[in-house]
């Protein structure tokens, strides 16, 4: 394996490491004995191990809870008594009971599920030996993304299987509120977090301080989910900055010699929850987070899910990542137990790490074959997927093409190389059952058959069934972007502006991820390295020239420009409807809840009229996104005044990204644009 | 020995001055021909070369007759491996002169991976060919001449004059490097001698820096290799006379040029100590003590240098500044000693100082104390200085350093002895659960009223228990005392076999003592790692002062250089990181080494843009000509 750095400092990894099939070894010993093994982590050498009632002390002690307590008190007219006692009350709810035992059962009953479930869990090794010895030497926050519940507690199985301190886990609460296991996943090392901290400074304080004080000791490693959120469509979320600055400020402060962040991608052949997802994207209620509903999920337990990759990356130093953008002298002349607002240099390079760090996983998930059938599936005309099928031969041939681009583009790809390609194939598409059939040399979109219906479907109720299909492969295609999207918005400019002028393009190419902010995650300040990356990925794959003042399609590369256009097709053509909307039909003021329903009417005219191509516009998850981006750009501004989280649309800023967008107005007058973080 | 010399006196204070003596000689032992009067003396006549060396005096005009020229202390002293794979220590100048120290090497070669087969050894022989011949201003040489004040060109005192003790001064001295040196070596008697000397300086244009005890780590001493003029060391080695002792006030007025343990030798033969006491005091002087704002210590109960200096005398460019009292403290403006405290020879040359003494105390104690881990040692600190019981000397040694300590350990000459020793260890470590690669020591001194320093001595221990510290004895704490005076010593051991060290300080707040213990020896071991050192490095810290607000915090650091081309030069960048490292912790640019030019890229930070055009202002003034030239400090 090498490492290389890029200019950032940050490594990225060839992928020739060893991945081991970790469910194996339990096909062939005793559960129960796995369970029950002996248990013989290194510990850190920092300092001696601390118990959960010992490190609630250290927390409800702690000189920055008291001072905090102080200014609530005064504030609220309260007593600090008072104050310190909703603090424990707070404490209380929040905290992790981790025990040896529980972690053992939980370990018996992950390895009788995941056996079930599918027919292995990877893990790389190399990166299991070097998160060891990291352990050792430092606090250790494991970054995991996230993508399904399964994410929950794999790492602590796997951890554990390995003689490696179980990790302490922020978690929602609305886990820790499910009865039984709530307090078995305590056990295993949850602590909880609410949803909405909002200004709740107290709870604020002690979550902090808790959070700090597990870093500080260091006896755990902790792990935390960067993007706050499960992702339901696959792909990254826009870290959440919170939890990221609590972790990261004992370094800031000194107060520890480093923290290693340990990211780590998890990649999922076929995700348990997919049909959940796709509605809860149309807008079909989620079922409420419960035990029962848990117990009922265990039908889910009957399908294979293929294979998982825990791909655990290479342990990045704090200290070596903040050189030069932290100043840590700024902390020398206040008790670093005051509270404060952090400053905005600790806000910049918390923000920058954060997003680092999504990168980091995005790069070292690894995608599957079927990653790359959803990709092109979702190129064809939709009634050839409904209707007539698509031809399997076709569909073969273009993703062995497909396979040569996204590996030149830097992507671990798990295509077993003993099998023959097309079995690769079949057994993908067999494996998604629930997404695509093949009948007779041709592959179709399942459509849910609902029985005993009462009344012919209506045409929207059609468009909804279908939608439900097309989001879930848009949701395995999503796992490709990481690699292909830096060129494909190249592409998307060459196309667009129809120019060849590198500033031009690269105008452009900061309008689109500015626009997509939300959807493809870039780290703030490295536009130009991204776009030095398309630009070079381009030419690596034969489909541009690039030259100093040039970048110019090639000859052959026109299958690989359009295919990447074709890949941000979608986006576009959902963001252009709700611009339109939004411009046009929408009124001036409006809020989330009227803005959601209003824009999947019209795409679902526009779909039923022809006019619109992509159901992506239909994901909730596209037109919150876009309102998200609207906002950073100012076109749109949320009004403080009301609780109902109303939106005042400038019409005339939307309308004019609609042009830009559309290619309407020249990239030259791009660069009025405002954009804040060139 | 050096208390028998002066004995003989009946009455109670000369009784309690010999044992006082007896117990500075524990450390500081020195040959019996001392002249032990204290003269009130007029300003003598310039003496001839053999005058100043038959007078007996602890540091001739000649300092190569009795000290190293490119290492650390006297001739006669220093350690050795010998065949049988023991240590000895040479000399018998100190407690540990003559004994054999069976632990040293196998710590040594187990430590840095050294082995005593792989030897680096010094140049023996000062080469004056070696030497760049003096560039001579004739006409302040001529005049110089006429003032009667000794002085020289000689190659090997001009050599002697050039350096301090930083690693970076004295390894290339080793290998027989020399670089720019002073081109004259005056030696003044007195202050008259001193004004003449900076007349002249003016007058002609020569550079002049200011030499004490030469025992600087700052690189103050280092010639600026910018300087054109002829430089000229004005070495006050000589100016070592205790001019007057105030009984009715307990002041003394001493020379500037008195060494630390010529003070305090003379002073107790009247009773009386300054309780002023350095690690370096064995060669530093009191003009560099005032010069770099040292500490000793002892300062829990006699003050760090600021707090025992009355009156000062220098002698700057444009005449010699002093006050006009000894009133104890003034409201007169900013107190003008403290332009001179701290300015390290760029301002001028202290000459005489009236400075408290105390009478020499009735009794001392060291003691020890073990804690299960350094955090705890660390916070029974912070209680004593929050009850402000603070004994003469407190310091925490780290788990590295109470192991270096302990390899210091003479032979035990009965069994029964050694039986003791593994009978404390198995009480520390198996009964009472102390991890032996955790644990840590305190060491202590009291001092005082025989029947105060018991009480006091429980206090301390009754708090030290709050915090697991279990009392491990007087032998232990007097052993860490020892290992600072022979540390120096022990360094050149190591440059014998490829390991470099150096120490350095620093003052921080209590609340990051820890933080900077801890993030400086591990910022040590990743720059070493990084650099390419082979050997992982020795990386060790003691807590050595505590003050109300924060603590003083002394590192060392050594490593094997074996396999590195520029081992001066790693070093360098990992010393340069490491202080980096203490200011982002919050910690000072020092706490008592002072700047010099080793640290003086990191000044404007410490005080700030208006605080530099403050202090160069004053320099301005003073000497607008930089006649004190060895650009210390901005």
């Amino acid at each position: 394996m090498t490492h290389t750095y890029t200019a950032s400092g940050r490594a990225r990894m060839d992928h020739e490491e060893e991945f081991v099939d970790i469910l194996e070894e339990r096909r062939r010993s005793c559960d129960l004995g796995h369970a029950l093994r002996t248990f013989k982590p290194h510990p850190y050498q920092g300092g001696p191990p601390c118990s959960t009632a010992e490190l609630n002390k250290a927390v409800l002690e702690s000189q920055y809870l008291r001072y905090v307590a102080k200014e609530i008190a005064m504030e609220t007219g309260s007593s600090v008594v008072k104050v310190r006692e909703e603090a424990r009350r707070l404490l209380e709810e929040m905290s992790h009971n981790l025990q040896l035992s529980s972690i053992r059962l939980m370990g018996y009953t992950f390895t009788k599920v995941a056996k079930r479930l599918f027919s292995s869990i990877y893990v790389n090794m190399e990166g299991l030996s070097t998160l060891q010895k990291a352990i050792q030497e430092t606090p250790v926050i494991l970054m995991p993304n996230h993508k399904s519940y399964v994410d929950f507690l794999v790492i602590s199985y796997i951890l554990f299987t390995y003689d490696i301190p179980v990790p302490v886990i922020a978690s929602g609460i609305h886990l820790a509120g499910l009865k039984m296991v709530g307090e078995i996943l305590r056990r295993s090392g949850a602590f909880s977090i609410r949803r909405a901290i909002g200004s709740d400074k107290l709870y604020w304080a002690v979550l902090s301080e808790y959070v700090k004080t597990i870093v500080r000791k260091g006896f755990a490693p902790m792990e935390f989910y960067v993007e706050g959120l499960r992702s339901r469509t696959l792909k990254s979320l826009m870290p959440k900055l919170g939890m990221m600055h609590m972790v990261l400020e004992p370094y800031f402060k000194s107060e520890v010699f480093d923290i290693t962040l340990v990211p780590i991608s998890i990649s999922y052949d076929r995700l348990l929850e997919e049909s959940l997802l796709a509605n809860e994207l149309l807008g079909v209620p989620k079922p409420k987070e419960t035990t029962t509903g848990l117990l009922k999920s265990t039908k889910i337990l009957q399908e294979d899910y293929g294979s998982m990759h825990v791909n655990f990356g290479r342990p990045m130093s704090v200290r070596q990542m903040c050189e030069g953008k932290i100043n840590r002298c700024q902390y020398n002349l206040t008790p670093r137990d005051l509270p404060q607002k952090p400053t905005a240099e600790a806000q910049a390079c918390v923000s920058w790490l954060a997003h680092l760090m999504v990168r980091v996983q995005d790069e070292g998930s690894v995608i599957s074959p079927w990653t790359l059938m959803a990709c092109l599936l979702l190129q064809a005309p939709i009634t050839a997927l409904t209707e007539e099928g698509l031809l399997w031969h076709q569909l073969t041939g273009k993703t062995l093409w497909l396979r040569k681009l996204v590996l030149d583009c830097g992507a671990r790809l798990n295509w077993p190389a003993q099998t023959p390609d097309s079995d690769v194939m079949s057994s993908a598409v067999a494996l998604h059952c629930s997404v695509v059939h093949r009948k007779a040399g041709r592959v179709y979109l399942v459509q849910e058959e609902e029985p005993a219906r009462r009344h012919p479907i209506s045409p929207r109720e059609s468009v909804m069934r279908t939608a439900s299909g097309v989001l879930m492969l848009a949701s395995y295609r999503n796992q490709s972007l990481p690699f292909f999207v830096r060129p494909a918005l190249l592409a998307t400019a060459l196309h667009i502006t129809q120019s060849t002028q590198r500033d031009e393009l690269f105008a452009f190419f900061c309008f689109l991820q500015e626009l997509f902010s939300y959807e493809f995650i870039s780290i703030p300040g490295e536009l130009s390295q991204d776009f030095e990356e398309a630009c070079s990925l381009l030419k690596k794959c034969g489909a541009a020239h690039i030259s100093q003042q040039e970048v110019t399609p090639s000859e052959g590369g026109m299958e690989t420009l359009s295919f990447l256009q074709a890949l941000i097709q979608p986006f576009i053509d959902s963001y252009q409807v709700m611009l339109r909307y939004l411009s046009e039909e929408g009124d001036q003021v409006l809020t989330e809840k009227q803005f959601l329903p209003a824009v999947r009417n019209l795409a679902t005219r526009l779909i039923l009229s022809g006019e619109l191509d992509t159901y992506e516009a239909l994901s909730s998850d596209t037109q919150k996104n876009l309102l998200l981006a609207l906002r950073r750009l100012e076109a749109v501004t949320k009004s403080r005044a009301s609780e109902e989280n109303e939106f005042n649309v400038n019409k005339a800023a939307v309308r004019s990204i609609g042009d830009v967008l559309s290619g309407k107005i020249p990239p030259q007058m791009l660069q009025t644009t405002p954009d804040a973080r060139l | 020995m050096a208390a028998n010399g002066s004995g003989g006196g009946g009455s109670d204070r000369q009784r309690v001055a010999q044992q006082r003596l007896r117990i500075i000689a524990g450390h500081l032992r020195r040959p019996a021909d001392d002249d032990s009067d204290v003269r009130a003396a007029e300003c003598k006549a310039p003496q001839s070369e053999s005058d100043a060396s038959a007078e007996g005096k602890t540091v001739p005009r000649r300092r190569q007759e009795i000290m190293k020229w490119n290492g650390w202390g006297y001739n006669d002293t220093r350690f050795l491996f010998n065949k049988k794979g023991q240590t000895e220590f040479t000399g018998k100048r100190y407690r540990l002169s003559g004994m054999i120290l069976p632990g040293l090497q196998d710590w040594f070669e187990n430590t840095f991976g050294a082995s005593v087969h792989h030897k680096s050894p010094a140049t023996t022989i000062l080469n004056s060919s070696a030497v760049q011949p003096p560039t001579l201003n004739e006409a302040f040489v001529e005049e110089l001449k006429s003032t009667g004040v000794p002085f020289s060109h000689d190659a090997e005192d001009r050599v002697f004059r050039a350096n301090g003790h930083c690693l970076h001064e004295i390894f290339p001295l080793r290998e027989g490097k020399i670089g720019r040196v002073p081109d004259t070596v005056v030696w003044p008697n007195c202050h008259n001698d001193v004004v003449k000397i900076v007349e002249l300086a003016c007058k002609h244009n020569v550079c002049l820096i200011p030499f004490g005890g030469g025992t600087s780590v700052s690189s103050a001493l280092e010639c600026p290799p910018e300087e054109t003029r002829s430089i000229v060391s004005l070495d006050t080695s000589q100016m070592n006379r205790i001019l007057w002792i105030d009984e009715k006030n307990l002041t003394a007025h001493v020379e500037a040029g008195i060494i630390g343990q010529d003070l305090e030798r003379l002073l107790n033969e009247s009773g009386y100590c300054t309780g002023h006491e350095p690690d370096s005091m064995e060669f530093s002087s009191l003009g560099g003590w005032v010069a770099t704002r040292a500490s000793g210590m002892k300062k829990n109960i006699y003050g760090n240098i600021e707090d025992l200096v009355v009156h000062l005398k220098m002698v700057t460019p444009q005449g010699v500044i002093e006050k006009s009292c000894q009133g104890p403290r003034m409201s007169t403006g900013p107190d003008i000693h403290h332009f001179i405290l701290g300015s390290e020879g760029t301002l001028g040359v202290v000459t005489e100082v009236t400075m408290k003494i105390r009478p020499v105390p009735e009794y001392q104690k060291y003691g020890s104390v073990v804690f299960p881990d350094f955090e705890q040692g660390v916070a029974c600190l912070r209680e004593v200085a929050r009850q402000r019981c603070a004994p003469a000397s407190i310091r925490l040694m780290d788990n590295k350093q109470f192991q270096f300590g302990h390899a210091l350990k003479p032979q035990v000459s009965s069994i029964f002895t050694s039986f003791l020793d593994g009978l404390k260890k198995f009480y520390i470590t198996k009964f009472k659960g102390f991890d032996p690669n955790r644990l840590c020591v305190a060491t202590l001194l009291f001092e005082g009223d025989r029947e105060k320093v018991l009480q006091h001595e429980k206090q301390v221990y009754d708090i030290a228990a709050k915090f697991g510290g279990l009392a491990a004895g007087e032998d232990n704490g007097q052993r860490g005392y020892m290992l600072t005076f022979v540390i120096a010593y022990l360094r050149d051991l190591g440059l014998d076999y490829y390991v470099i060290a150096e120490s350095f300080e620093t003052s921080v707040p209590w609340d990051r003592v820890l933080d900077v213990c801890r993030n400086v020896k591990a910022r040590i071991v990743r720059e070493c790692k990084e650099k390419g050192v082979q050997f992982s490095p020795l990386s060790t810290c003691r807590v050595t002062q505590t003050y109300d607000a924060g603590a003083c915090v002394y590192f060392y650091f050594a490593f094997n250089y074996r396999g590195l081309s520029d081992p001066i030069h790693v070093f360098e960048q990992v010393e340069h990181a490491a202080r980096e490292e203490i200011l982002a912790n919050g910690g000072s640019l020092s706490h008592h080494h002072g700047v010099g030019k080793l640290r003086k890229q990191w000044m404007r930070d410490t005080v700030s843009n208006v605080g530099i055009g403050m202090l160069k202002s004053v320099k301005d003034y003073l000497d607008p000509n930089n006649i004190f030239g060895n650009r210390n400090l901005y």
